[in-house]
């Protein structure tokens, strides 16, 4: 589904990923963790289309598509979801209508019809129990006033609306409490096939506990240094970081 | 601001068109003779010839201001001319004699002046250059007592009220562009809504400059007898022209002991194009006066003009009198705005909202003005503001001058302003969710909107949501 191939990426001139190749298949769950400042988000945003960087080299393949050669929003109607680390509040705007204007402008890239806004409302029925918020949420600005568990929630609500093909986790986990945790996986779980895959990006092991990975992967240094089965993760959170880094030359 | 934020396009004014009638115009320049000419041409009683006589004497000593924080070339008054009509307007029976030409002029902008098409629920003044072309709804009207006419029209079936009303909200030496709309307005709209009654339509007026040269100068004077209450509604726009064409516009609310009016208006002049040629310029005083339990309420949408010069005001002359103000002002490419309000606490009680929202883009400039003050006898007034920039690209401006002056000390006065830019991160967040830049801009400027947005009548407020999203478009740099 998702095969990068020697991926380097600047910001501001600097080169912050150097050498990445990753392949995804659907059905997959992939962790990305490693040591701040690593790339992580980095790579997020490379593959989500955000325009702060400059990809300096390598490729990304997506279902068969050149995908550095689509715009953000055909990423997104071709089914890919970043899950933002830091959601951005739009002031004024509900989340409804945010919300239904994404589900339609992905249904139109797809030729189906649009859904009205009462059509759209029994959907959002079924997909805020999942992630056990309340319909009021739903009146509320995007974002605009969330707390950090809300804004998370918040983000997983829309991929389970918008049902995407490739869900990118960026640093879902951040800031959430064990119970916003637990509701957090369990949405990401529950919206788990075996025709889709999920990268999770993540600081930490514990929310792998909840998201069972199939592979995980270490970055540090704008590389993969070293990929394995989930144990890695464990063996991760007992050792830390450094005794992966000085080998790997980071 | 990076280029994903920079790659849209602009799109064309749909309004630019020129209309080919036949017209009257009288020639260039103004001087008394000018005055006499537009009053006879509208065979205007004595007074109202004298009233204008005067306004344009007074004229003549005062200098056009040039406190607000805009720069134009000066302007030459004689090159203007201060009269064109289609030919084809004559007292009308009916509007089935409107000219075929002007009919279809507004209903290429979207107004349909004829039986069938009629938007349900409002009634329509179309006016066009200096005459008002045709008043739809009339009989309706007429049944509940409502008077909506031209004003051309009042000065001979209404006197009385004209008399009494004319000036006294905005007298003729209120300022350089008052003056000068006193002395040489053309024609405008009327409304009387008589005691206790609750106008059953919204009233609305189009205003469509057609010639070439040739400035605008409306007059408007809305009456709300006690307890009545009326919704008006104003649009503007203009055919593009490589010149400026000037538009000095006065209007004048009366709200009487618990009455109530509201005004909105979606002002989409033509703005000149990307490299500021042409464009209108917008100098326009508007301001209500409310007496005892009235209230006045401005909602704007000003999208439109080269220069925009305006300050809907209300005095809160009565007791317990509210007055409010509802703003969203656009600038794009080389647009200047200065406008805000002005609420004058005279009477105990009194409540003033202000809401203002600035949006600027491209090389805009957007200031607002606002002046809030409460007079000694103004016991326990209250005044609330919030004043809001949002800022699009890094060549634009946003200015905030608020004058405050309070004479009471029971007056509570709050003041909120922020400042925000559409960021790359609003923008990447809408496109990560699949909608295209242009879509996320409008969404992020609507909801920026949305305060103002929902004063508006309903069918208007769906017109200005697009009209920004139009004004906007390729000013995302």
């Amino acid at each position: 589904m998702l095969k990068i191939s020697d991926l380097h990426a600047n910001a501001s001139g600097k080169e912050i990923l150097k050498g990445i190749s990753l392949t995804v298949n659907a059905g997959e769950v992939h962790a990305i963790m490693g040591p701040n400042g690593s790339g992580k988000s980095t790579l997020a945003q490379v593959i989500a289309g955000h325009p702060g960087y400059e990809v300096t080299g390598g490729t990304i393949e997506y279902d068969g598509k050149d995908l550095l050669d689509m715009e953000a929003e055909e990423r997104a109607q071709a089914g890919v979801f970043l899950a933002f680390q830091y959601p951005v509040e739009i002031p004024g705007v509900t989340n409804a209508y945010f919300l239904r204007a994404a589900f339609n402008e992905l249904r139109k890239a797809r030729g189906e019809e649009e859904v009205d806004p009462m059509e759209f409302l029994d959907i959002m029925e079924e997909k805020l129990k999942l992630v056990e918020m309340d319909a009021t949420m739903m009146q509320r600005s995007v974002n605009a006033g969330f707390s950090g568990g809300e804004k998370k929630r918040n983000e997983i609500l829309q991929m389970a609306v918008l049902a995407p093909k490739l869900a990118v986790l960026d640093e879902t986990d951040s800031g959430l409490d064990i119970d916003a945790l637990r509701i957090v996986a369990g949405g990401v779980n529950a919206l788990k096939r075996p025709d889709n895959a999920t990268i999770v990006v993540t600081h930490y092991q514990r929310l792998l506990d909840y998201i069972v990975p199939d592979s995980v992967h270490v970055l540090a240094g704008g590389r993969i240094i070293k990929s394995g089965g989930k144990e890695l993760a464990l063996e991760l959170e007992a050792k830390g970081y450094d005794w992966l880094l000085e080998p790997a030359g980071v | 601001m990076s280029s994903s934020i920079e790659s849209l396009v602009n799109k064309e004014y749909a309004y630019g068109f020129v209309t080919d009638v036949e017209s009257d115009t009288i020639p260039r320049g103004l001087t008394e003779e000018t005055i006499r000419l537009i009053s006879a041409k509208k065979n205007e009683p004595e007074w109202l010839l004298d009233w204008r006589l005067k306004a344009y004497r007074r004229w003549l000593t005062m200098t056009e201001p040039h406190w607000p924080n805009v720069t134009y070339a000066p302007i030459d008054y004689q090159a203007q001319t201060y009269y064109s009509a289609p030919r084809s307007v004559k007292p009308l029976q009916s509007l089935d004699e409107v000219d075929p030409e002007l009919l279809k002029t507004y209903a290429k902008l979207g107004i349909s002046l004829t039986e069938q098409k009629r938007l349900t629920g409002v009634a329509v003044d179309a006016i066009f250059d200096s005459v008002s072309v045709g008043t739809t709804m009339k009989t309706e009207l007429a049944a509940v007592g409502v008077v909506f006419c031209s004003f051309g029209e009042a000065v001979h079936s209404h006197p009385e009220l004209i008399k009494k009303y004319l000036g006294s909200v905005v007298p003729y030496s209120d300022n350089f562009f008052a003056a000068l709309n006193s002395a040489v307005f053309s024609d405008g709209s009327f409304v009387y809504i008589p005691k206790g009654v609750k106008c059953p339509l919204e009233l609305s007026t189009y205003f469509r400059i057609n010639a070439a040269d040739t400035g605008q100068f409306e007059r408007t004077l809305i009456v709300a007898d006690e307890g009545a209450s009326v919704s008006y509604l104003e649009g503007c726009t203009a055919p593009k022209r490589a010149t400026n064409q000037l538009h000095a516009a006065v209007v004048e609310i009366i709200a009487l002991d618990d009455a109530s009016v509201k005004y909105s208006t979606v002002q989409n002049w033509y703005a000149g194009d990307k490299d500021g040629v042409g464009g209108i310029y917008n100098f326009v005083t508007k301001r209500g006066k409310a007496q005892t339990n009235a209230k006045i309420s401005w909602t704007q949408v000003e999208t439109g003009s080269a220069i925009t010069w305006k300050y809907p005001s209300v005095i809160l002359q009565g007791d317990n009198s509210v007055g409010e103000f509802y703003s969203v002002a656009v600038v794009n490419n080389r647009q200047q705005a200065d406008t805000g309000t002005k609420m004058i606490h005279i009477g105990r009680n009194t409540r003033s909202t202000i809401i203002s929202k600035g949006i600027s883009a491209g090389q805009g400039q957007n200031s607002y003005r606002g002046q809030v003050k409460v007079l000694p006898k103004a016991e326990g007034a209250r005044n609330y503001t919030q004043c809001d920039s949002m800022l699009i690209g890094n060549a634009c401006g946003a200015h905030t001058f608020p004058y405050i002056e309070v004479a009471n000390n029971t007056a509570t006065l709050e003041h909120e302003a922020s400042t925000s830019k559409i960021g790359e991160d609003q923008i990447f967040y809408c496109k990560s969710r699949g909608l295209n830049a242009e879509h996320a801009i409008s969404l992020i400027v609507a909801g920026f909107c949305k305060e103002v947005f929902k004063e508006l009548p309903m069918e208007f407020a769906l017109e200005a949501q697009q009209l920004l999203g139009i004004s906007l478009e390729g000013s995302v740099g």
